[in-house]
C-alpha cells in the first residue's frame, strides 16, 4: 500500500532512466579530452624527468618526488611563491577596498552622478585584457606616456622615466592595471548587496541614536557579509593566477626571471626551456593551492544549486 | 524635500573625478586612434582628437595581418557559441530536469573544473595538442575553449532551464504533445534569452583570450586578434612604434567586446556571486 502510494506521488523523471546520462555525454568528452587527460599527464610527468631530450622521443625516466624536492629547496620558486602572494594579496586587498568605497559611493550621489560612474566602470570592465594592455603600456611609455609626461609637469623627475626596469615599479604598474580591471566587478556586487540592507532598519537605529560607522559596521556590514567573501575569495583566486598583463608587461621590456610570477615562470619553464618534468610539478602546486582556496567557493555555489 | 548637503555635492565631486580616472585609458585609446603619428610623438601629449581622422584604422585594415587574425578570431568564436550552447544545453537540461544518481558529482566537477586556472593546465594542453598534430589549428584551439567555457555555460542555463516550470510541459503533454514537441514547442522558446546571454559569456571569452592561444597557436598565420596586439606589446620594447595605429587595431578589439558586454553584465555578475546576491 505505501509502496505504491509511494510510486504514484514520485514525478516521472525520477525513475531510472539513460536519459540524463546521455545528455551529459559531449560535455562531459569535451572536459575529459582537453581537461581531465592534460590534467593525469601533469601528473605523470611531474614524477618524471622530462626534457628537451624526451621531446624528441627518448623515455622518459620515471624520478618519484624529485621534481618536487628540486623545487622545494630552489630559493627561486620560493621567491616566486612570495612574490606571487604578495602581489595577489596587496592588489586584492586594494581592489576590495577601492570597490567597496566605489559601491558606498554608489549609494550616496545623485542618480546622474551613479549612473556616468557605473558607465565608465562598466566600459573598464569590458575591455579586452590585451587591448587593455596595449592602452596601458602606451599611458606609461617611457618616451611619449602620458604618464611620465604628467608626473613630469608637476615637477618630478619622470622625464623618460622607463617603469619596467625596476621590479618595484614593474609590479606597481601591473597592480594598477589589474586593479583599474578589477574594481568594476567588485564594485557593482557590493553596489547589488548594498540594496538588500533596508532602509527602515538604518533609519531606526539612526533615531535611536546609532552614529554612521555604528550603522555600517553593526548593520550594514553584516548583511553584505556574504557577498564581500565571495568576490574577495574570487579575486584572490584571480590575482594569484594572473599571467596575460605580467606577460605582456615582460614583452614590452623587463627582465623576466625578476618579475616572474606563478603563471609566467611555469610558461618559462615549459614553453621556453622545455623543462617539462618541472613545469608540471610548479603546475600542479598552482592547481593544489587553487583548489584548496575553491573549496569555500564551490560549496556557497552548490548550497545555491540545492536552494 | 531634501535640502543640498554639501556632504553630497562633495561625494558628488568624488564620483565624477572617480568616473573620469577610470574612463580615462579607454578615452586615449580612443583618442589616439585618431591622431597621426606626428602628433602622438610631440613633446606634449594632444588631449582632444581636433583635426584627428580614420587614417589609422584605414592603414591597420591595408596592413595584411589584421584581416587574417580577424578571421581566425570570428572563426574561433563562432565554433565556440555554437558547440558550447549545444553541449551546456543539453547538459543544463539534465541536471535541472533530471534527478539521477551522480547529478550532485557532476554539478561539483564543473564547479571545479570552472576554477582550474589555465595557468595550470597550459602547457599539458600544449603537450596534448602538439601530440595529436593540432597546434596551430581551429580545431584544436576550439576543443580547448569548449572545455574551458562549457562549465560556467551549463551553470548559466541550469538557473533558466529550471526558472521554467515544467509544469508547462507537462499540460502540454497532457494535451497529446510527444515530451520532445512539448520541450521544443514550450520550453525552448522561454529559453532564448538564456540562450543569448550564455551564448555572449561563450563569445567573451574565447575573443579575448591570451594565454592557451599562446602556446597552442605559435605560427603567425593562425593568430588570433589578441595575440596580434601582442606583437605590438613586443615591438614596443625595441623601437618606437606607430602608437596611434595600435590603438585603433585595439579600438577595433574592443568594439564588439564592448557592445556584447553591455548587454549581458547583469546575468554574469548574478551568475558568479550566485546566491550571496539576490535581486
Amino acid at each position: 500500500m505505501t509502496a505504491a502510494t509511494t510510486r504514484l506521488t514520485v514525478p516521472r523523471r525520477r525513475r531510472r532512466s539513460f536519459a540524463p546520462y546521455a545528455l551529459l555525454i559531449p560535455s562531459v568528452v569535451v572536459m575529459v579530452l582537453a581537461m581531465g587527460y592534460p590534467l593525469v599527464w601533469q601528473l605523470i610527468t611531474s614524477l618524471q624527468q622530462f626534457g628537451l631530450a624526451q621531446q624528441f622521443g627518448q623515455p622518459a625516466p620515471f624520478v618519484g618526488l624529485d621534481n618536487y624536492i628540486r623545487l622545494a629547496t630552489d630559493p627561486y620558486l620560493w621567491t616566486v611563491v612570495g612574490r606571487s602572494l604578495l602581489f595577489c594579496f596587496v592588489t586584492a586587498a586594494v581592489t576590495m577596498l577601492i570597490g567597496t568605497l566605489l559601491a558606498l559611493l554608489m549609494r550616496a550621489v545623485p542618480a546622474a552622478v551613479r549612473i556616468i560612474l557605473q558607465i565608465t566602470l562598466l566600459l573598464a570592465w569590458a575591455m579586452p585584457v590585451v587591448a587593455a594592455m596595449t592602452v596601458w603600456t602606451w599611458l606609461f611609455d617611457w618616451r611619449r606616456g602620458v604618464v611620465n609626461w604628467l608626473l613630469t609637469a608637476m615637477g618630478l623627475p619622470f622625464q623618460q622615466h622607463n617603469w619596467l626596469q625596476n621590479p618595484l615599479s614593474f609590479f606597481a604598474v601591473a597592480s594598477i592595471i589589474v586593479i583599474w580591471m578589477s574594481v568594476p566587478f567588485v564594485a557593482f556586487s557590493i553596489f547589488a548587496g548594498l540594496t538588500q540592507v533596508p532602509e527602515d532598519v538604518l533609519e531606526a537605529a539612526e533615531m535611536d541614536g546609532a552614529t554612521a560607522s555604528q550603522r555600517f559596521w553593526r548593520i550594514t556590514v553584516p548583511i553584505i557579509r556574504p557577498v564581500i567573501s565571495i568576490v574577495l575569495l574570487l579575486q584572490v583566486i584571480w590575482d594569484l593566477r594572473v599571467f596575460t598583463q605580467i606577460k605582456l608587461l615582460q614583452d614590452s621590456g623587463s627582465i623576466a626571471s625578476e618579475t616572474n610570477l606563478l603563471g609566467t615562470y611555469i610558461y618559462q619553464l615549459g614553453a621556453g626551456s622545455s623543462d617539462f618534468g618541472t613545469a608540471s610539478a610548479v603546475s600542479i602546486f598552482v592547481l593544489i593551492l587553487t583548489i584548496a582556496l575553491s573549496g569555500f567557493y564551490i560549496r556557497s555555489m552548490l548550497k545555491e544549486d540545492a536552494a | 524635500m531634501k535640502r543640498v548637503r554639501p556632504a553630497r555635492v562633495i561625494l558628488s565631486i568624488v564620483g565624477i573625478v572617480v568616473a573620469l580616472v577610470w574612463f580615462f585609458p579607454v578615452y586615449w585609446m580612443l583618442n589616439s586612434s585618431f591622431l597621426s603619428n606626428v602628433v602622438l610623438t610631440s613633446s606634449t601629449p594632444t588631449f582632444f582628437p581636433l583635426g584627428g581622422n580614420f587614417d589609422n584604422f584605414a592603414t591597420v585594415f591595408q596592413g595584411g595581418t589584421f584581416l587574417p587574425a580577424l578571421g581566425m578570431s570570428v572563426v574561433i568564436a563562432l565554433v565556440v557559441v555554437a558547440v558550447c550552447l549545444l553541449f551546456a544545453f543539453l547538459a543544463a537540461v539534465a541536471i535541472s530536469r533530471f534527478r539521477f544518481r551522480g547529478r550532485t558529482s557532476f554539478v561539483l566537477t564543473i564547479l571545479f573544473v570552472q576554477m582550474l586556472p589555465a595557468e595550470g593546465l597550459f602547457i599539458a594542453q600544449y603537450k596534448l595538442m602538439s601530440s595529436v598534430n593540432l597546434l596551430n589549428t581551429v580545431l584544436g584551439i576550439s576543443i580547448l575553449y569548449i572545455a574551458a567555457v562549457v562549465p560556467f555555460t551549463i551553470w548559466m542555463l541550469r538557473g533558466f532551464v529550471a526558472g521554467i516550470p515544467a509544469d508547462l510541459e507537462e499540460a502540454a503533454m497532457v494535451d497529446g504533445l510527444s515530451r520532445t514537441q512539448a520541450f521544443l514547442r514550450i520550453t525552448f522558446p522561454l529559453l532564448a534569452p538564456g540562450l543569448v546571454a550564455s551564448g555572449v559569456y561563450a563569445f567573451l571569452q574565447s575573443w579575448n583570450e591570451f594565454t592557451v592561444a599562446l602556446v597552442v597557436l605559435q605560427d603567425q598565420s593562425s593568430e588570433t586578434l589578441p595575440l596580434w596586439l601582442r606583437g605590438f606589446i613586443q615591438a614596443s620594447a625595441s623601437k618606437a612604434i606607430d602608437w596611434g595605429q595600435v590603438m585603433a587595431a585595439s579600438t577595433l578589439v574592443a568594439i564588439p567586446v564592448i557592445i556584447f558586454f553591455l548587454l549581458v553584465q547583469g546575468r554574469m555578475t548574478s551568475g558568479l556571486v550566485g546566491g550571496a546576491v539576490k535581486g
